[in-house]
């Protein structure tokens, strides 16, 4: 059992919050999937991340707006998952409600122990 | 509103579910004199304490201060689900359950009885701390230490909100009972103020009692025997003192005035407390108070039948208070004489010594008895012994009607 990252990308968001009731059923299917999670006891962590930020970035510490990405590659948010291996973090992943969009990506990461 | 909000940040922190609820109430006087009451008050008042109660959690997400490490409040540290997990916890449908499972956390039994009803009063029946100081004719400074201790007992051993399993419920239940008992005697008889009978705390033990008999996992039969008792003495309570704060002794009590409703209702439980073979000492004192609901006067008293309940009292919970009660039926039943000998034979006797009502109790056998002299001595005893203003009245008065 080790911790696996999801990092959500993609989506359509933007376009969701224009209808309320939309969004609402939506938001339902991720607390379906988290809370299923969560009765399994699997669920360790997951928040949602705004559109702006900043970039640091080299030695020289340089700070720039960023990171302006397409839609697409844009990381929208995370959660952090107890699974036995890839296999059941895959299947875990494929629940996530960000595939409801073909251009919706789950990135899957083993947390590594250092 | 309370309940629900200290199940979401934990007992440790009833203290914050209380300023929610105070902020909320604040909120909604400054908003409604500007804009008027909105249709919906309730509604008003929970959807803007939901909003607070967000923030809260927003804010202690990572504080040590809060522990969201159980399943079922793991999804609020989440933006993802927070919103729709606040919303399931406030559905009105577990309200119930939430106040039933406050009133098992503050019965925990690794509190103080003093302690339970410290927080009992403060989260369930909303009494401010001044409140409760004057209700134990205490300082503020000593309740607040009490629900400080209380925290500290719950932060420590991470005490959750819950209904006990099945095979706790019964013993959990009995400590709950216990409680709303204590909390109703401290109202029906009160040890230390100069009121003898304190309304409020009456009718919240009543009231905290019938949450008990309507939810559906503590409907047991001594919870209907609990409430009937408390409805029997209820029923009786405008005539047990006078206009002047006096009291007015059973013989004397305009049993007409006796609310025939509350006996009635009480009775209804009586009939709903009977179901299954447990008796428990509730069945038995509500029977006792109900023999005296139904007796015309104290001589059509069915006394012999009283003291059976207190023979049976006395094998399942004997205790020395129990055994002096007992010796009130016997002297009604077999004469002052025999109710002299047996006060003798009292086990435990040491513990009733520094206790009024056992030197009340030999001063009114002994005026039976025709002994004013000895009674007298018993009289002062016990005058010197209560605390109660009414009490030392009565017994003032007692002594004035000693024959010289």
């Amino acid at each position: 059992m080790s911790d696996y990252l999801l990092l959500f990308r993609g989506g359509d968001g933007k376009n969701l919050r224009q209808s309320p009731d939309k969004w609402q059923a939506h938001m339902a299917k991720w607390m379906q999937w988290m809370g299923e999670l969560n009765t399994q006891g699997k669920f360790v962590g997951a928040q949602p991340l705004s559109e702006t930020g900043k970039l640091v970035t080299g030695s020289k510490k340089v700070v720039s707006d960023g990171p302006f990405m397409e839609g697409k590659e844009m990381v929208g948010g995370y959660l952090i998952c107890k699974a036995d291996d890839f296999t059941e973090a895959v299947d875990i992943s494929k629940g996530c409600p960000i595939l409801e969009f073909d251009n919706g990506v789950v990135e899957i990461r083993e947390i590594q122990s250092m | 509103m309370v309940a629900v909000l200290t199940k979401i940040f934990g007992p440790e922190n009833f203290e914050t579910a209380e300023d929610v609820v105070q902020e909320t109430l604040l909120q909604a006087m400054q908003v409604w004199k500007l804009k008027g009451i909105p249709q919906n008050p309730s509604a008003w008042l929970f959807q803007v304490a939901r909003n607070k109660a967000i923030d809260v959690v927003r804010k202690n997400k990572y504080s040590t201060q809060f522990d969201f490490n159980d399943s079922e409040r793991k999804l609020l540290t989440s933006e993802y689900t927070l919103n729709m997990t606040m919303e399931i916890l406030w559905k009105e449908e577990h309200m119930e359950d939430e106040l039933l499972q406050m009133m098992f956390a503050c019965c925990h039994p690794g509190l103080s009885a003093e302690n339970q009803i410290t927080l009992i009063l403060k989260t369930l029946c909303g009494f401010s701390t001044a409140e409760i100081a004057k209700a134990f004719l205490t300082s503020e400074d000593v309740v607040s230490k009490r629900l400080y201790r209380t925290k500290e007992f719950f932060r420590q051993n991470k005490i959750r909100f819950a209904i006990p399993s099945r095979d706790q419920l019964a013993s959990r239940v009995d400590a709950v009972l216990n409680s709303i008992y204590l909390l109703f005697n401290e109202g029906y008889n009160s040890t230390h103020h100069e009121k003898l009978i304190r309304k409020e705390l009456i009718e919240e033990a009543i009231a905290l009692c019938r949450l008990l008999a309507e939810n559906q996992h503590t409907q047991l039969p001594q919870v209907f025997a609990l409430q009937a008792l408390m409805l029997f003495h209820a029923a009786r309570l405008e005539s047990r003192i006078s206009a002047e704060g006096e009291i007015i002794l059973l013989d004397q009590q305009d049993r007409s005035s006796w609310d025939r409703e509350l006996i009635a209702e009480g009775n209804a439980f009586m009939n709903r407390a009977a179901v299954g073979g447990e008796v428990s000492i509730y069945h038995i004192e509500a029977a006792i108070a109900y023999e005296h609901c139904i007796a015309s006067s104290v001589a059509s008293t069915n006394w012999k039948r009283i003291l059976d309940y207190y023979d049976w009292l006395c094998r399942i919970a004997p205790s020395a208070i129990t055994e002096l009660n007992r010796v009130v039926a016997i002297m009604q039943v077999d004469g002052p004489l025999t109710a002299l000998k047996l006060i003798d034979h009292i086990q435990d006797q040491k513990k009733l010594e520094g206790y009024y009502l056992l030197n009340s109790l030999l001063g009114e056998i002994h005026f039976r008895l025709k002994d004013s002299k000895k009674a007298k001595v018993y009289f002062e005893k016990a005058m010197e012994q209560t605390q109660s203003e009414a009490e030392k009245k009565l017994i003032k008065k007692k002594i004035k009607n000693l024959s010289p």
